[in-house]
């Protein structure tokens, strides 16, 4: 069976993984090699890698930076930020991407989608759409970085980018990014509904707990989160200890399994009780004795 | 003993530079190449892939690639590994975006997957596969590994030939053998330990090949 897939969005500004809130607070984190190490080593299924400052600074990814990341990843990796050519794309790919993810260009210029499609096949364009709800409850489409209305709705446009060549759709909230609120189930059901190509759910995750409704409930192919996996030691690994729980199909293959393990609210584990303690000091002492 | 010499064939289209790591990473002495006097000196080749059928097959006769290819693997017996569009690229022929002919290592053909309306395409993730010849690559694997797929063609082909499959609305080839090729429908240098496990399996078996036939 296909398992369902959990994937980290991670962002990058002027050279740092940041967090993000609302596209428009960040919070450095560090340098991106370490975070890619990490969440590779605890099962992460696909790293989404985005450069913010790649289109406001009026240029594409850079594939020197992405020639290094790319030793560190034994995972699928999408690149996104800027790409607005087939030449972006072949660059992006030959520095180690598997796919890459359009956004601004494309809305700009559709046939972007169907260019790249033809030369690389269509598993290797991802779509990345920001989406808003208004006030009036109805969704849009923003485009650079979340500043620019496009009066698309989110299911229009992800049915045009699917009949123009598109593999995948990534969906993020712009209300929910950094809201730690969940994700914004109807705007991904709405897209995942509308659409044949897989969707990722992205965009709100506060505990590990909001990963399963993004595909229950969501219908979503594969979910993601960015600022969650920071600052927590195997927090991919918690993540899919939680799905598997929900009874999702997920790869799990580290040796570090947290099944039987309580979290906080937060997403912290919780300390296992000092009677659950004092038993396995019990059993141990007494095969101690036997030996 | 000397390191078996890998070559990557570089047709201007696949993600070389992951493969070159996870190949490097798993101790093999590995180059990249578009030169056919590359291809002919190598003890074994990677043929990788990302792309449209169509288009790598005009890159590599665009760069006299196909028959260097043909010489090592059939007139030299060296062992050649296909990955994803590069193990479709062993097959007759193709029908993604028009007929493609394609190398004929392996009898077949590549079509679209034939999947219900409930499942979607392409088949993008991580997916179980069950082994039919573990022998050499799948050596440590176990039926329900895991690895990574992102297709929507798949290669139709003889059960002889198959060594691996997975399940997609129905039975879909995730590798297939015979004799000195190689090919693996999903990307193992992107398939996390499972992955490398396996192209560790084929840079073992590239070396055993040349201790036991002409020296490295």
């Amino acid at each position: 069976m296909l398992k369902k897939r959990l994937i980290a969005t991670l962002l990058l500004r002027d050279g740092l993984i940041v967090q993000s809130f609302g596209f428009k607070r960040h919070l450095p984190i560090g340098r991106p090699r370490f975070p890619i190490e990490f969440v590779v080593k605890w099962d992460v299924d696909e790293i989404v890698l985005l450069d913010m400052s790649a289109s406001p600074q009026g240029r594409g990814p850079q594939s020197d930076v992405l020639e290094i990341l790319s030793e560190y990843c034994y995972v699928p990796l999408t690149v996104g930020g800027g790409v607005r050519s087939v030449d972006d794309v072949r660059q992006v790919v030959r520095a180690g991407a598997d796919k890459v993810a359009v956004n601004t260009h494309a809305v700009a210029r559709p046939e972007l989608i169907s260019e790249i499609a033809d030369v690389f096949g269509s598993q290797c364009v991802v779509v990345s759409m920001d989406c808003r709800r208004e006030a009036d409850g109805r969704y849009q489409v923003y485009t650079a970085s979340g500043s620019k209305p496009t009066g698309l709705t989110p299911e229009q446009w992800a049915s045009r980018c699917a009949s123009l060549g598109a593999g995948e759709v990534f969906l993020n909230s712009i209300d929910r990014d950094g809201s730690r609120a969940g994700y914004d189930l109807e705007l991904v059901q709405r897209v995942a509904s509308a659409v044949d190509i897989p969707v990722i759910a992205c965009g709100g995750v506060g505990n590990f707990g909001h990963f399963a409704p993004g595909i229950l409930e969501g219908k979503a192919s594969a979910v993601a989160a960015g600022n969650i996996f920071h600052h927590i030691e195997h927090s991919t690994i918690f993540a899919k200890a939680h799905m598997l729980k929900s009874g999702i199909d997920v790869r799990l293959d580290s040796q570090a399994k947290y099944d039987n393990r309580e979290f906080d609210e937060d997403g912290r584990l919780m300390m296992l009780s000092a009677d659950h303690l004092a038993e396995i000091e019990f059993q141990r002492r007494q095969g101690g004795e036997r030996r | 003993m000397n390191k078996a010499n890998i070559v990557i064939v570089d047709y201007g289209m696949g993600n070389i530079r992951s493969v070159h790591n996870a190949l490097v990473r798993m101790g093999s002495a590995v180059s990249t190449s578009h030169l056919a006097e590359d291809l002919l000196a190598a003890d074994a080749l990677v043929l990788p892939g990302v792309g449209a059928f169509g288009e790598a097959v005009a890159n590599l006769k665009a760069r006299g690639l196909v028959e260097p290819i043909l010489e090592a693997v059939k007139q030299r017996g060296k062992p050649l590994l296909g990955i994803c569009l590069g193990m479709q690229l062993l097959a007759d022929s193709s029908e993604e975006r028009g007929t493609s002919r394609g190398l004929s290592l392996i009898p077949g053909e590549v079509r679209r997957i034939p999947v219900p309306s409930s499942l979607r395409l392409p088949h993008i993730g991580w997916n179980s596969v069950t082994l039919r010849r573990p022998d050499p690559l799948f050596s440590d694997a176990r039926d329900g590994d895991a690895y990574y797929f992102v297709h929507s063609y798949h290669f139709a082909c003889d059960d002889a030939d198959i060594a691996a499959t997975t399940d997609y609305g129905g039975d879909v080839v995730a590798a297939v053998q015979r004799g000195n090729v190689f090919g693996v429908q999903f990307h193992p240098e992107r398939s996390q330990s499972k992955g490398l496990a396996l192209l560790g399996n084929f840079v073992n078996h590239v070396n055993r090949t040349c201790m036991e036939g002409a020296p490295c």
